[in-house]
């Protein structure tokens, strides 16, 4: 992707593969884009669903920005992969036990 | 792996190290360029990582809080200002973009682009901390602001029905509204600095294709910080609009 000149031993190999500006340009678009969507959608009474729907926005939103931007695909390291989802991992843990006790707290 | 693998495959590399004129950012206990990049990024996910747990216990006490006293958060979050925190969403956004083509204008050596990028985030930066600031103002005007003078009023229905609120749980939505906001706009302010420190260096030429390392993990930082938003937005301005 970057023309680069032939790297000598001790330069930096870019493992990870930059993007062009013009896709960079693109998924600030469909940022963006996400962003109007999830106002707008907070102004239509979907019920229950609202918090969903925004949630899920977000979510789409988040994982665009870590993909493309934070360049999580193109890191070599398998130890900073490791890292990185097991950081997501505990952070699962932390909201879905606690949710598993005060969401059925009246379910007795 | 084998000791005698090890040593001389170790004795290769110190010798390739120490020759005359190698990269000058080397440190001399790494191997080699892509070794001492790795070892950073995996410091900085590390990092990272502790921070998607210190914002996520907030979070989570966010949720069980709304959960308990889902009628007076609802009516918390409606006095937010939608359009300004969809301003800032924006903002954020934007500055993301730029802070991912700085780390592309510093992989192709291209100092003043770099270094422009760099001044633009930080202002971008600035402008949220700013749209901030006024969002703060308001909450000060109104008495929003939990402590001695903190007052709610009663919400109203679509109907006109007055919906009794309970001043302490209101109280309790502002408390994690602050505190949630207020540490996510002192990581702005950390990263405004951050990124003022690297526009000075990259004008000064301490970057190079070959060595652009700080300039990849500060933009990690931001873009995680810009992440952080991207859930409180929904979660403090959106999801309570109908309740």
């Amino acid at each position: 992707m970057v023309g680069q000149e032939h790297v000598e031993h001790d330069q930096v190999e870019h493992e990870h593969t930059t993007h062009s500006q013009g896709f960079y340009l693109a998924i600030g678009i469909a940022l963006l884009i996400l962003t109007a969507t999830t106002v707008g959608a907070a102004f239509i009474n979907l019920g229950p669903f609202n918090p969903v729907v925004a949630l899920l926005i977000a979510t789409i939103k988040a994982s665009l920005v870590v993909i493309f931007f934070m360049h999580v695909k193109g890191a070599s390291e398998k130890l900073t992969a490791a890292v990185v989802v097991s950081g997501f991992f505990f952070l699962a843990i932390l909201l879905s036990l606690s949710m598993a006790d005060y969401l059925t707290r009246s379910w007795r | 792996m084998h000791n005698s693998e090890m040593s001389s495959s170790q004795a290769t590399q110190v010798a390739t190290v120490d020759h005359e004129g190698h990269n000058p950012a080397l440190l001399h206990h790494f191997a080699d360029a892509q070794q001492q990049k790795n070892a950073a990024s995996l410091g900085m996910w590390l990092f990272l990582v502790t921070e998607i747990m210190f914002f996520g216990g907030m979070f989570c006490a966010y949720l069980i809080y709304r959960l308990q006293h889902f009628n007076a958060f609802a009516a918390g979050s409606q006095q937010l200002s939608i359009t300004m925190g969809a301003i800032n969403t924006a903002v954020l956004i934007v500055s993301s973009v730029t802070v991912v083509l700085a780390v592309k204008a510093a992989e192709s050596g291209k100092r003043k682009l770099l270094t422009g990028y760099l001044v633009v985030t930080v202002l971008l930066g600035l402008t949220f901390l700013v749209i901030k600031g006024f969002e703060y103002k308001e909450k000060f005007e109104k008495h929003h602001v939990p402590g001695a003078t903190f007052s709610f009023t009663d919400k109203f229905d679509d109907n006109g029905q007055q919906i009794p609120v309970n001043p302490k749980e209101a109280e309790l939505f502002f408390s994690l509204y602050f505190a949630m906001t207020g540490m996510h706009a002192l990581h702005m302010i950390i990263g405004c600095g951050l990124f003022g420190t690297l526009a000075v260096l990259s004008w000064k030429g301490h970057y190079t294709p070959n060595y652009f390392t700080p300039i990849e993990n500060a933009g990690l930082y931001w873009h995680l910080v810009d992440i952080i938003w991207i859930y409180l937005f929904p979660l403090l301005y959106l999801i309570s609009r109908h309740s």
